[in-house]
C-alpha cells in the first residue's frame, strides 16, 4: 500500500493541517516508508489474535449518574476568543 | 411502471440521564446557555471522560427490550469532523462494537396486519452542541454563529435499522412503536418537541419485483412523525419522477423544511465526509457479564406489546384500543388511573380516547402536560355511572375541568348541573311538553309501532331542552312511554 499526493491533500484537509506545497513530496515519501513497514508486519499471522482496541489490560470504570459539576461559565468564557449572551462565537456557521 | 420504496431509519434518542455521557453536567434542559457545559463538555486539554453507567443501562434496557444480543465488550470510537458545536473535534461513538447488536421490533399497520422490521444495531453516543445563527439573537448581526454546548455530551441512542420498511405508513408506525419503547422503558422522555428523539431516513425506489436496491438518499434531523411521513412521501415522488423521465438518483444528503414542505440536497456522496473512525484512546473498553444484563432484563417494566395483551385481557378492549391505550406509558398509566377512580375500563377508554384526545389534539398539547389529571377525569366518569349527570352535560362539566374550575363533583355543584332523577318532577315535565304539544301527540299514537319509535326523540329532545339537558334520560323515556301510551 502507498500513498499518492493528492491523498495527502485529502488527509491534509480532513485533518484541518496546512501542508505546503513543496513538502507534499517528502511527505508522501516518508509516510509510504511507515506504510512498507506496516506491510512488512502484516506478514505476521495475527488470525488466532483478538483486535485490540487499547493496550491496557483492563476495563472501562463508570461513574454514577449524579451531577457533580458547577457553572463555571465566566471563567471559560473569560479566555473565550469572543463570547455574547453567553454564546460563544465563531465565525457564521450555515450548511 | 409498479415502483416499490424501500426505507431504512436512523433514530437518534435522548437517553433520560440527570448527567452527561462522559461527565457530571446537568442535562436539565432549558437551562441559560452554557451553564452546563464543564471541561470536559468543552474539550479543554487534559480532561478525560468518564463513562455515564445510567446511559449504558439505558441502551441495555432498550437491547433487551428488542430481543437483542447484547455486546458484553463494546468499544467507543472517534467519528472525526469540525463543527463548531463540536469542541473535540470528534464525536465518541460506537462504531464496530456497539453495545447493542441485532434486534426486531414488531409494528402493527393500520390495516391489521403485523410486520417485524429489523434492527442492525443500536450504539452509545454523544449528542453536539447547538448553533444559533442571526436572526435567532438579537443584537448578532456581525456575521457570527452563536454555540451553546449545553447538549454537547447530552447521552443518545442512534438505532439502525435495516431497510424492512416499504411505506411511509411502515415507518411512522416503527418510528411510534420505537417511541413507546423507550418511553416505556423510562430511558428516554421522548419529548419530540425538545428533539429528544431524531430521524434520519435513508429512502430508495425499485422496481417492483427488482432484487437490487436502487440508489438512496438521506434525509437527515426529522424531529416529528409528521414531518417524517412528508418528508418520505416527498422524496419517494422525487425519485420516481427522475426515473421516469430516465435520470438517475444522486446519492446525497437532504435536507426536509417542515414549514415549506420542500427538500434541498446537502451534499453529495463525492463532497461527502470520511470520518476517519478509531478506537477512542481515552476510554476502556466496556466490559459487563451476563449478571449485569440478567439483573436489568429481570427489572425492565412493562413493555407496550405485553401492556397492550394485558388491556385486552384485563379491561375487554379490543386489539385496537388496547393499542391506542397501551402504546405509550403516559396515556396507559391515565387511563389506568382513570379506570380506578370509574370502575368501568369502557367508559374510561372512551373518554380517554374520545374526549380527551380531541381537546389534547386541538390544542396540541401532550397528555402529560393535561390540565385534566386522571382522578379528576375518573371523579366525572363516575357521575356518568351514578346517574348524578347526563353524557351530555358531562361534556359541560369537562369543558370546565379543562378551565381549571376543579373536580367533577364542584363544579355539579356549583353550575346546578345535578340530573333530575326526581319522578314527580320529571312527570311535570312530561305532562307540561305532552300538553304543549297534541298534533304530535295525536299522530304519535296513530303511528305504528316502528314508526312510534323514531317519533319518541321529538318528546325527549323537547323535554331535555326544557331541562336544559339535566333530565334522566333513561326515567324520561320509561315516563313518556307510559304517558303516551295510555
Amino acid at each position: 500500500m502507498s500513498v499518492q499526493p493528492s491523498d495527502i491533500e485529502k488527509i491534509a484537509n480532513l485533518a484541518r493541517i496546512r501542508i505546503d506545497e513543496q513538502a507534499v513530496p517528502e511527505v508522501v515519501d516518508r509516510l509510504n516508508d511507515i506504510l512498507a513497514m506496516v506491510d512488512k508486519m502484516q506478514a505476521v499471522d495475527t488470525s488466532e489474535v483478538e483486535p485490540m482496541a487499547n493496550p491496557l489490560d483492563a476495563h472501562q470504570r463508570l461513574r454514577a449518574d449524579t451531577p457533580t459539576e458547577i457553572d463555571q461559565r465566566e471563567q471559560f468564557q473569560a479566555i473565550a476568543p469572543e463570547a455574547e449572551q453567553g454564546l460563544y462565537l465563531v465565525p457564521k456557521v450555515i450548511e | 411502471m409498479e415502483w416499490e420504496t424501500v426505507i431504512g431509519l436512523e433514530v437518534h434518542v435522548q437517553l433520560a440521564t440527570q448527567t452527561k455521557i462522559f461527565s457530571g453536567s446537568s442535562t436539565a434542559f432549558g437551562a441559560e446557555p452554557n451553564t452546563q457545559a464543564n471541561a470536559v463538555d468543552l474539550a479543554m486539554p487534559g480532561t478525560l471522560p468518564v463513562l455515564n453507567e445510567q446511559a449504558l443501562k439505558n441502551a441495555i434496557m432498550f437491547g433487551l427490550a428488542i430481543n437483542a444480543d447484547i455486546n458484553k465488550k463494546s468499544v467507543f470510537d472517534r467519528k472525526n469532523y469540525f463543527y463548531p458545536d463540536l469542541p473535540k473535534g470528534y464525536q465518541t461513538t460506537q462504531m464496530d462494537e456497539p453495545i447493542v447488536g441485532a434486534g426486531t421490533v414488531e409494528i402493527q399497520l393500520k390495516n391489521g396486519s403485523h410486520k417485524t422490521i429489523r434492527i442492525h444495531h443500536a450504539h452509545l453516543e454523544e449528542d453536539a452542541g447547538k448553533s444559533l445563527h442571526e436572526g435567532v439573537l438579537s443584537g448578532m448581526g456581525h456575521g457570527s454563529s452563536g454555540i451553546d454546548l449545553n447538549r454537547a455530551g447530552t447521552p443518545l441512542i442512534e438505532i439502525v435499522s435495516e431497510p424492512d420498511i416499504r411505506s411511509a405508513e411502515e415507518a411512522v408506525e416503527f418510528a411510534k412503536k420505537l417511541h413507546s419503547i423507550v418511553t416505556s422503558l423510562g430511558i428516554s422522555d421522548g419529548e419530540m418537541s425538545q428533539g429528544s428523539m431524531r430521524f434520519d431516513v435513508n429512502v430508495s425506489v425499485r422496481l417492483k419485483g427488482e432484487e437490487e436496491f436502487g440508489t438512496r438518499t438521506e434525509t437527515k434531523n426529522l424531529n416529528s412523525f409528521k414531518f417524517m411521513e412528508e418528508a418520505i412521501e416527498l422524496e419517494v415522488e422525487r425519485q420516481i419522477d427522475i426515473l421516469e423521465d430516465g435520470g438517475e438518483i444522486i446519492q446525497e444528503t437532504r435536507l426536509y423544511n417542515g414549514d415549506t414542505k420542500t427538500a434541498r440536497s446537502m451534499r453529495s456522496k463525492e463532497e461527502a465526509n470520511d470520518y476517519r473512525y478509531f478506537p477512542c484512546p481515552d476510554l476502556l473498553p466496556v466490559v459487563i457479564d451476563d449478571s449485569y444484563i440478567e439483573e436489568l432484563g429481570n427489572n425492565l417494566p412493562e413493555l407496550p406489546d405485553a401492556r397492550q395483551a394485558r388491556f385486552v385481557e384485563s379491561y375487554g378492549l379490543s386489539e385496537y384500543d388496547a393499542g391506542i391505550l397501551g402504546g405509550e406509558a403516559t396515556t396507559a398509566s391515565f387511563f389506568e388511573t382513570v379506570t380506578e377512580q370509574c370502575g368501568d375500563a369502557k367508559l374510561a377508554a372512551n373518554w380517554v380516547m374520545g374526549e380527551l384526545s380531541a381537546k389534547l389534539n386541538n390544542e396540541e398539547i401532550g397528555i402529560n402536560h393535561c390540565p385534566i389529571n386522571a382522578e379528576q377525569l375518573g371523579g366525572l366518569i363516575s357521575r356518568i355511572k351514578d346517574n348524578t349527570i347526563s353524557g351530555k352535560i358531562a361534556k359541560t362539566v369537562f369543558e370546565a375541568m379543562w378551565n381549571g374550575e376543579g373536580t367533577a363533583d364542584e363544579i355539579i355543584e356549583a353550575k346546578d348541573l345535578k340530573q333530575v332523577s326526581d319522578t314527580g318532577a320529571l312527570e311535570t315535565m312530561v305532562d307540561e311538553v305532552i300538553a304543549n304539544n297534541t298534533e304530535q301527540v295525536e299522530n304519535y299514537r296513530n303511528a305504528d309501532e316502528g314508526k312510534r319509535k323514531k317519533m319518541l326523540g321529538f318528546f325527549v329532545g323537547q323535554i331535555m331542552k326544557a331541562s336544559k339537558g339535566q333530565a334522566n334520560p333513561g326515567m324520561i323515556n320509561q315516563i313518556l312511554l307510559k304517558k303516551l301510551n295510555d
